[in-house]
């Protein structure tokens, strides 16, 4: 397994520091959650590491890979798996067809040509079916599935990559209580076997997993710890309470 | 259902032919003008079907399909007009007559190999092909999709229309090729030769249907609507897009120049018009109109289009264009899903 | 030999045949303007002269114009004196009052080189005051003092025909340089001041050929960026909008044809066609576009049906052959800049046209309230609308100054194009690459996108022609669209997604 490793990561956007000087390092196996305020760089953060935004410098490295010459699907293809905010689900192709997409797999359009489902890849799939509640709905059309459904349809299909890190981008947003609990306790049985690293609003969310967290603010890393040092943490309370 | 009246309209169509050969006087005779005309729309159902292949499942919208169309056709024409050997005006032996008329002495070099049908079959495909490559290489690289995309494919149908119309092109000029004889050693005015092309345009129309169906239903089928609905998303779970855009345009691109190269010798001329950006955009019409997303539908277009402009250029030319016209905003505004959402809606 | 005075000649007219003649060629030689009216006369049979020897031509005294008390007998000509007023007529021509006649006749006497014709040229150019005949007749005399015998007269020659500087001049010097060895330095030398200037020229009027393209491309893809940029729509009945814009020029010109206005048809076309297209783009954007927002495909295909139609209507009331809009009188003919660089009127007209018609728009976007609300929903279309901005509204106004831009653009086209149902088919594509390589919702992009493609197609075309200057121009938008997908001028940011 490899750990991820970000050193000195800047993205500038017209001369705006989206990052800056940003440096972290997730260890293999590692949960992590990752919080702050809005236009703190979280999302530009994924967007490096997932080779959508090319930094303006810095390192940026999974294992031995150095991700800053990779395009997304080679990144993807190195078992890094990304759960939009947004969810992003295929509307036109049912609950199935969009866990057999992600279903790591051969991806050249020849392979694809040819490909046909065997028992096990049935079996896997089924399984995650099961996992996120939505067997009865698997002949479906993605586009037919309520908020809530959308985001477990999104970590089904990010299970089915079968990534050795994972990055979530909000995950319980539009979730029940309930729900909110599933997934955490989802996440943190992922971790130990995956890398995890969770982008989230939700304080409650964050303390549930319980956890290292890691604030991010105005592109650069605040504070870093536990969750209670994190919000006893002076500069924090400042940039989220302060001004 | 779709596949019952899909297996009743091919068995009509094949049998087409066969009641030409019926007396004049018999009621169930078919007139050779239906047989020509209808074997040029099966090569239009062809180009439809590339278009729709391209469009309504990897969401590349090509206005330039035209231009593939013509290549093929240009391939095929460069082959017959070598086949015309002697019996040309000049009578020259091996340089058509365009050329003597030019002043060429010896045939240029990307006339060679032509003589041969296989040659010049495997170059109406190759060309086509080769020219998507290079094409929707570039594009699909930087990331030109949607109305970019469209443009481009125009410009590109565009450029070549003039480019084409030059004599010192090497491929006739304004006139382009015509007055062919024979191909395979039929002559091309007999009536064996025209049933012998409608039936190998029908066998490739139904060979290219089975091949998008294939494709379509396999999982790179599905993969192309991911592409199409969410192609930044698609990347992310690992797929690398271009590949896939890459070879579906090809293979769109090879069927387009296959349909020309059909149509060419049922009609027995091409010219640079073939190229002309308006062609290419009423082929994707028939598309939209017979219904995207829908191989049926593409094919059900390509020959109701054309029914109706048959009809109508020849009662009321002056409004044909209106008619189109009125066609291309219907089925943006009112029939999204064309002719077949339309059937099927009503059946449910 | 003795010159005669023009005063001393007059008495021989109509002495006899032999005098006439004579009197007739002294008077061509010496290029006097009075001659050429009473040569003229002369020839026509309309020569007089009275008892007390006064010339009279139809009645009145030929040199002062006044009434003539006396009546007059006609002079008469045969076939010698005839074959003498023909050669003085037409060298005499060179100091007509008539501006054509004279560049006419410096033309031809250039061409007829003899060494002869040197004291007329020198009394021509005395004359003169117009440039382009003067340096015609400049040539000529270059020309003449070429072939003399006199080796001072041959030098200013040579020089006379460097500064001349034209191909015509270029070809003599070279005929002459075998046979005038001890000139072949200076004449070498001459030569190669002219291919500088020839070069100079070719080189300024590609240019300003590239800036008149390029001037038409900006006018023609101006309403297309505004649209394009802002609603993100592909209007393809831009180029139906633009040959409306010909056919209102069209319209106003035959309302006003016998009017006192008929002077003022094209400015008042302007106004017309602005709103004549304006109009029709308000309609159809309420009406069909409006409904396929955020489907920019298949906005494409509606616009082209509405293309189609707009065009076959045109067909069907104009007919399809083309119509003649006419050039008003000051933008007919060409204008010769300093250096012998010819410029056609009405293409320099159309480019300074088209810049006030980008600065027009590009204040109207920035100062006026109408512009803000367009640049607040370029930015951001939903937070515009909570601002209270009717983005609906925004939309229409733009669509209606895209489509009044390329009425607009229209009437210029009808003055350096085919007015005919399909005029706006050939600029559609340009238009389009003018604004992806400019960078979409960029007017500035869009007016260094234009003059770019202008210029590199007309750089190109004297080496590839102008098919395949198209060609590599297209070749080069794809190439270069590699390395920048948003064109020049890209908007950044966020904004930009």
């Amino acid at each position: 397994m490899n750990s991820l490793y970000l050193d000195g990561v800047t993205v500038m956007f017209d001369g705006f520091r989206a990052l800056n000087n940003l440096s972290l390092i997730i260890e293999p196996g590692e949960l992590r959650a990752i919080i702050g305020p809005n236009g703190a760089g979280k999302t530009t953060m994924m967007d490096v590491i997932t080779g959508k935004t090319k930094p303006t410098t810095g390192t940026v490295k999974f294992g031995n890979h150095d991700l800053t010459r990779m395009d997304e699907p080679r990144i993807a293809m190195l078992g890094i798996g990304r759960k939009f905010q947004k969810p992003t689900v295929f509307d036109a192709l049912t609950v199935f067809e969009n866990l057999e997409l992600a279903l790591k797999s051969p991806r050249g359009p020849l392979a694809c040509w040819r490909w046909r489902l065997a028992g096990t890849a049935r079996q896997k799939i089924q399984a995650t079916l099961d996992e996120i509640g939505l067997p009865d709905r698997a002949q479906d059309l993605a586009g037919l599935l309520s908020h809530g459904q959308r985001q477990w349809l999104e970590i089904g299909m990010l299970l089915m990559q079968e990534p050795e890190l994972l990055l979530v981008d909000e995950p319980v947003a539009g979730m029940t209580d309930q729900e909110t609990e599933h997934t955490a306790a989802l996440l943190k049985r992922i971790a130990g076997t995956r890398s995890v690293v969770v982008v989230e609003h939700d304080l409650e969310f964050v303390r549930a997993l319980g956890r290292r967290v890691t604030v991010l603010h105005e592109g650069s890393t605040l504070s870093e710890g536990s969750i209670d040092h994190v919000q006893n943490d002076p500069r924090v309370i400042e940039v989220y309470l302060g001004r | 259902m779709r596949r019952a009246i899909l297996l009743a309209c091919i068995c009509t169509l094949a049998a087409l032919p066969l009641l030409n050969m019926l007396p004049t006087d018999n009621p169930l005779h078919v007139s050779d003008f239906i047989i020509t005309i209808v074997g040029k729309w099966l090569c239009y159902a062809i180009l439809a079907l590339s278009i729709d292949l391209a469009w309504g499942y990897a969401g590349i919208l090509s206005l330039g399909h035209g231009a593939f169309f013509a290549l093929g056709g240009y391939a095929i024409g460069m082959h017959l007009m070598r086949l015309i050997g002697p019996r040309g005006v000049y009578g020259h032996p091996i340089l058509p007559d365009f050329m003597v008329f030019l002043g060429y002495t010896e045939l240029p070099w990307f006339w060679w190999g032509f003589q041969s049908f296989p040659f010049a079959m495997a170059m109406a495909l190759a060309v086509p092909g080769l020219l998507a490559f290079v094409v929707g290489y570039l594009a699909f690289r930087s990331r030109i999709t949607g109305v970019y995309l469209s443009i481009l494919t125009q410009a590109l149908t565009y450029a070549l229309m003039l480019a084409f119309f030059r004599n010192d092109m090497g491929f006739g000029g304004n006139n382009g090729f015509t007055d062919f004889k024979e191909l395979l050693g039929f002559s091309l005015n007999t009536s064996s030769a025209r049933m012998g092309l409608f039936y190998a345009s029908l066998l490739a129309l139904v060979v290219a249907l089975a091949l998008c169906a294939n494709i379509v239903g396999s999982k790179l089928g599905r993969v192309l609507v991911a592409v199409r609905d969410g192609e930044s998303r698609a990347r992310f779970l690992g797929y690398d897009t271009l590949q896939h855009k890459l070879f579906i345009f090809v293979l769109s691109a090879m069927l387009a120049g296959l349909a020309g190269a059909l149509y060419v010798p049922q009609v027995g001329i091409i010219n640079p018009g073939e190229f002309s950006p308006g062609n290419s955009i009423e082929a994707v019409v028939w598309v939209a109109f017979g219904g995207r997303g829908t191989l049926v539908g593409a094919i059900l277009g390509a020959f109701s289009v054309n029914a109706l402009k048959t009809w109508l250029t020849s009662v009321a030319p002056d409004l044909w264009l209106f008619v189109l016209g009125a066609i291309f905003v219907a089925v943006t505004l009112l029939l999204p899903r064309g002719l077949i959402g339309l059937l099927e809606g009503r059946r449910k | 030999m003795a010159q005669p005075s023009f005063e001393t000649l007059l008495p021989r007219l109509g002495e006899s045949f032999g005098a006439t003649a004579e009197a007739a060629e002294a008077m061509g030689a010496m290029g006097d303007p009075r001659a050429l009216p009473l040569l003229r006369a002369l020839n026509d049979n309309r020569l007089g002269r009275t008892a007390d020897g006064r010339l009279v031509i139809d009645g009145r005294d030929a040199l002062t114009g006044e009434a003539a008390p006396s009546p007059a007998e006609l002079l008469r000509i045969n076939n010698r004196v005839r074959v003498a007023l023909r050669g003085a007529m037409g060298r005499l021509a060179i100091v007509s009052p008539d501006a054509a006649e004279r560049a006419a006749a410096a033309e031809a006497v250039f061409r007829t080189r003899s060494a002869e014709n040197v004291p007329l040229l020198e009394a021509a150019l005395a004359r003169e005051a117009l440039p382009d005949i003067r340096a015609r007749l400049e040539l000529a005399l270059g020309a003449s003092r070429l072939i003399s015998n006199d080796p001072a007269g041959q030098r200013a020659g040579v020089a006379a025909l460097a500064q001349a500087g034209t191909a015509d001049a270029r070809n003599l010097l070279l005929e002459v340089r075998a046979s005038r060895t001890e000139l072949a330095a200076e004449i070498d030398q001459a030569i190669a001041a002219i291919d500088g200037k020839l070069a100079f020229r070719r080189a300024a009027e590609t240019l300003f050929q590239g800036l008149s393209l390029g001037s038409v491309l900006l006018l023609a893809a101006l309403g297309l960026a505004i649209t394009f940029g802002v609603m993100g729509v592909i209007n393809m009945a831009h180029g139906e909008m633009v040959m409306l814009g010909a056919y209102t020029t069209f319209v106003v010109q035959e309302a006003l044809r016998s009017t006192g206005m008929a002077a003022w048809s094209l400015p008042l076309s302007v106004p017309a066609a602005f709103v004549v297209t304006a109009a029709i783009g308000v309609a159809l954007e309420r009406g069909l576009i409006r409904h396929l927002y955020g489907r920019p495909l298949e906005t494409l295909l509606l616009t082209f049906g509405i293309g189609m139609m707009i065009q076959q209507s045109v067909r069907l009331v104009f007919g399809a052959q083309n119509r003649e809009v006419l050039s008003p009188a000051w933008m007919q003919g060409s204008l010769l800049l300093p250096g012998g660089i010819a410029v056609t009127q009405n293409r320099l007209w159309i480019i300074f046209f088209a810049l006030a018609v980008l600065v027009a728009v590009m204040a109207a976007i920035r100062f006026t309230r109408f512009g803000l609300q367009m640049r607040a929903v370029v930015q951001n279309r939903r937070i515009a609308a909570t601002m209270g901005i009717r983005t609906g509204r925004v939309d229409a106004a733009t669509f209606a100054v895209g489509s009044g831009i390329a009425g607009i653009a229209g009437v210029a086209l009808s003055q350096i194009d085919n007015v005919s149902p399909n005029l706006g088919t050939g600029y559609i594509i340009d238009s389009f690459m003018v604004v992806v390589f400019g960078g979409v919702g960029s007017l500035l992009g869009t007016l260094v996108g234009a003059m770019t493609l202008g210029l590199t197609n007309k750089l190109l075309e004297p080496y590839a022609g102008a098919v395949l200057a198209k060609v590599a121009v297209l070749v080069g938008i794809m190439i270069f669209i590699q390395r920048r997908p948003k064109g020049l001028f890209a908007l950044k940011g966020r904004a930009a997604e």
